[in-house]
């Protein structure tokens, strides 16, 4: 990997979880409201695969802030949605949860656990139909693989031969619940293995996702059909801001804390890529700046007008002629 | 024509002229459709745009749902109704609600097509009526078709909007004949007056409009009067005005339905009738719906749950006495 890219995916991350940070101080001052998903500790993962699939669709979970500004749409105009202002990426409509951009391939943000996966299946069609070679990508948590969903977009995908990367980010918590006591094994990849090649990764290492995801993308490409990526991870805070974590012990985050993705990056910027500490500093503050931006721009932005409610309910006369 | 036969040409007709159009479900492929609506078109346009899905209606309209952000105009089928609970996650949580989450950026240019409806003795896993739920659910379109002509006109309409529809067929009335107009093009939005009449407004929709005109001589022999009978034809919209002004001219408002009563789509109608229109009534409006009861098996308990031509004359004709009709 070069160095750009090094430093780039080092910067996402602590671009996003500059944002994350910024995000809970402003739902605790109360200018951000419903339910927050933060991914600290996930930071790792969501650059990691955003980067690498910079080519192909996404649909991802309602935990997806940093998945979003790694996607491209900028820190302003994700902070301002969670704001619920008019300047957000959906226009305030959204929200936390729901965060759309066509333009950068990005659908969601999506709030029903496993909900977005028949739709990146049906994205996943839609590509091979048009002959477009980079594919899609769904990205979901542990949780969902116990769902009827995840198991229907399995069998369809691989009937159909489909290019679609499914991407497990195993936390092995839903909410409060732990993974093995309502799923008969740890990693969820042995869920896949009947229908399509799975791959497990350490989803605390950012090269090792970009890299994972990369050669699943290449395999995507070659038109075998799909693939599963599983990473292992670990969420540092509740599963949203409703949750206190009470369920996981002291020793059992500190274990989690010492594989820190960000530290583990910082490392290899300093002993394989010869940076110093400056430069590394430099893009720290970088980062925050860019995070302190889009918060003083997201609090000054506008409301939505009332006008608002009713639009976008259904498009503006939108029916083609027939020719 | 026949009225599967007019969806088919609705089909046939969008697909050769748009080819991002395809049609997904459970045997509408080599099959031909349960309901025989897709015959001929997978020899025509092949597996890639006629696809045979496993019979999995979470997938046939959450893959369908993806299809539209992908750039492809799907047309998904669902072979009954009941079969369609299994996918009311997509409908009511993704379908109605990508368009107006994502302020606009998302649009989904799609079409479920919903068979629904009391046919004949298939019991109560089979016979149901979900117009009520599909209705109440902002960001669906919701068109029934009762009539050969409109199923023509509003399934192609249907097909080449942007915005998500269900289109309820029921499944009685495939094998009903009728002429289509292909030369005038129809506002599927429009309620349709099926019989004009100066005396009682009767509203309905999909097979109960048969029923209901099956009924009217009875009626306006027993009574003395003249019925106007109206065809909602879109569930969602409404087309209010064609209503107001059917009542304005009659001051009395029957409503039939096959569904069950409690919470069924016509309360809707009286209650819009009794909150706009309650200085215009001559008296309480009539609702004839099903009974409050899962479809029985037997034909004689079955028919005893719907409204039938008979029932409904019998309904109207009692009301229309205690009510100087």
């Amino acid at each position: 990997m070069d160095k750009l890219l090094a430093e780039t995916l080092y910067y996402e991350m602590v671009r996003g979880r500059a944002f994350e940070y910024a995000a809970k101080e402003h739902y605790m001052q109360g200018d951000i409201s419903g339910f927050l998903h933060l991914d600290i500790g996930q930071e790792a993962l969501s650059v990691g695969a955003m980067k690498a699939f910079a080519k192909g669709d996404v649909f991802s979970t309602y935990r997806e802030h940093i998945m979003a500004l790694a996607r491209g749409i900028t820190p302003k105009a994700v902070m301002a949605e969670l704001f619920g202002k008019e300047a957000g990426v959906s226009e305030g409509k959204g929200g936390s949860m729901h965060l759309f951009d066509p333009s950068h391939f990005f659908y969601g943000g999506d709030a029903i656990v496993g909900g977005h996966l028949p739709n990146a299946v049906g994205c996943a069609y839609a590509r091979k139909f048009q002959g477009e070679e980079h594919g899609v990508m769904a990205v979901f948590g542990d949780g969902a693989t116990n769902g009827g969903a995840f198991f229907e977009s399995l069998n369809i995908a691989a009937a159909q031969k489909l290019p679609l990367l499914f991407l497990c980010e195993n936390n092995e918590y839903a909410i409060g619940t732990k993974i093995t006591r309502v799923a008969p094994f740890e990693k969820q990849a042995k869920k896949a293995e009947p229908y399509m090649p799975a791959i497990e990764v350490d989803g605390m290492d950012v090269v090792a996702v970009y890299e994972a995801v990369s050669e699943a993308q290449h395999y995507l490409e070659k038109g075998h059909g799909p693939i599963f990526v599983e990473a292992m991870t670990c969420r540092y805070e509740g599963h949203s801001m409703s949750d206190p974590n009470s369920y996981r012990s002291t020793q059992e985050m500190a274990l989690c804390k010492a594989r820190d993705p960000i530290e583990r990056m910082k490392k290899v910027l300093q002993e394989q890529y010869g940076m110093d500490a400056g430069a590394i500093e430099l893009l720290e503050t970088k980062a925050q700046n860019e995070i302190d931006e889009a918060v003083s721009f997201a609090a000054e932005a506008e409301e939505p007008a009332p006008e608002a409610l009713m639009a976008h309910v259904f498009t503006e006369g939108g029916t083609h002629a027939l020719s | 024509m026949l009225y599967r036969e007019a969806l088919n040409k609705a089909l046939d007709e969008t697909m050769a002229v748009d080819d991002t159009i395809v049609v997904l479900g459970e045997d509408v492929g080599r099959y031909g459709g349960s309901y025989r609506v897709t015959e001929g078109l997978y020899a025509k346009y092949g597996e890639k745009r006629l696809i045979d899905t496993p019979i999995a209606e979470l997938s046939i309209v959450g893959n369908a749902v993806g299809m539209a952000i992908g750039g492809l105009r799907p047309v998904a089928e669902i072979m009954t109704a009941n079969f369609a609970l299994l996918a009311f996650d997509q409908i009511i949580n993704h379908m109605s609600k990508y368009h107006y989450m994502s302020a606009g950026k998302i649009t989904l240019p799609m079409v479920v097509r919903f068979p629904q409806g009391v046919s004949k003795q298939l019991a109560a896993q089979h016979s149901e009526s979900y117009e009520q739920m599909l209705s109440a659910v902002p960001g669906l379109k919701v068109l029934a078709a009762s009539d050969v002509n409109y199923a023509y006109h509003a399934l192609k309409h249907a097909v080449m909007s942007d915005d998500p529809f269900v289109f309820i067929e029921h499944e009685l009335l495939y094998n009903k004949k009728g002429e289509v107009d292909l030369k005038t093009p129809l506002d599927p939005f429009k309620a349709r007056i099926v019989k004009e009449g100066s005396d009682v407004t009767i509203v309905s929709y999909l097979k109960m409009v048969d029923d209901v005109m099956a009924a009217v001589p009875k009626i306006e022999e027993a009574l003395g009067c003249s019925c106007e009978v109206v065809d909602l034809c879109s569930l969602n919209p409404v087309d209010y005005d064609t209503l107001k002004a059917s009542i304005e001219k009659t001051s009395r408002l029957v409503m039939v339905e096959e569904e069950h009563k409690t919470g069924g789509y016509g309360a809707q109608i009286v209650s819009w009738a009794a909150e706009k229109m309650f200085y215009t009534l001559d008296a309480a409006p009539l609702r004839i719906a099903g009974a409050d009861v899962p479809i029985p098996y037997n034909r004689t308990l079955e028919l005893l749950s719907i409204p039938t031509p008979d029932s409904i004359a019998e309904q109207i004709i009692d009301w229309g006495r205690r009510n100087d009709v």
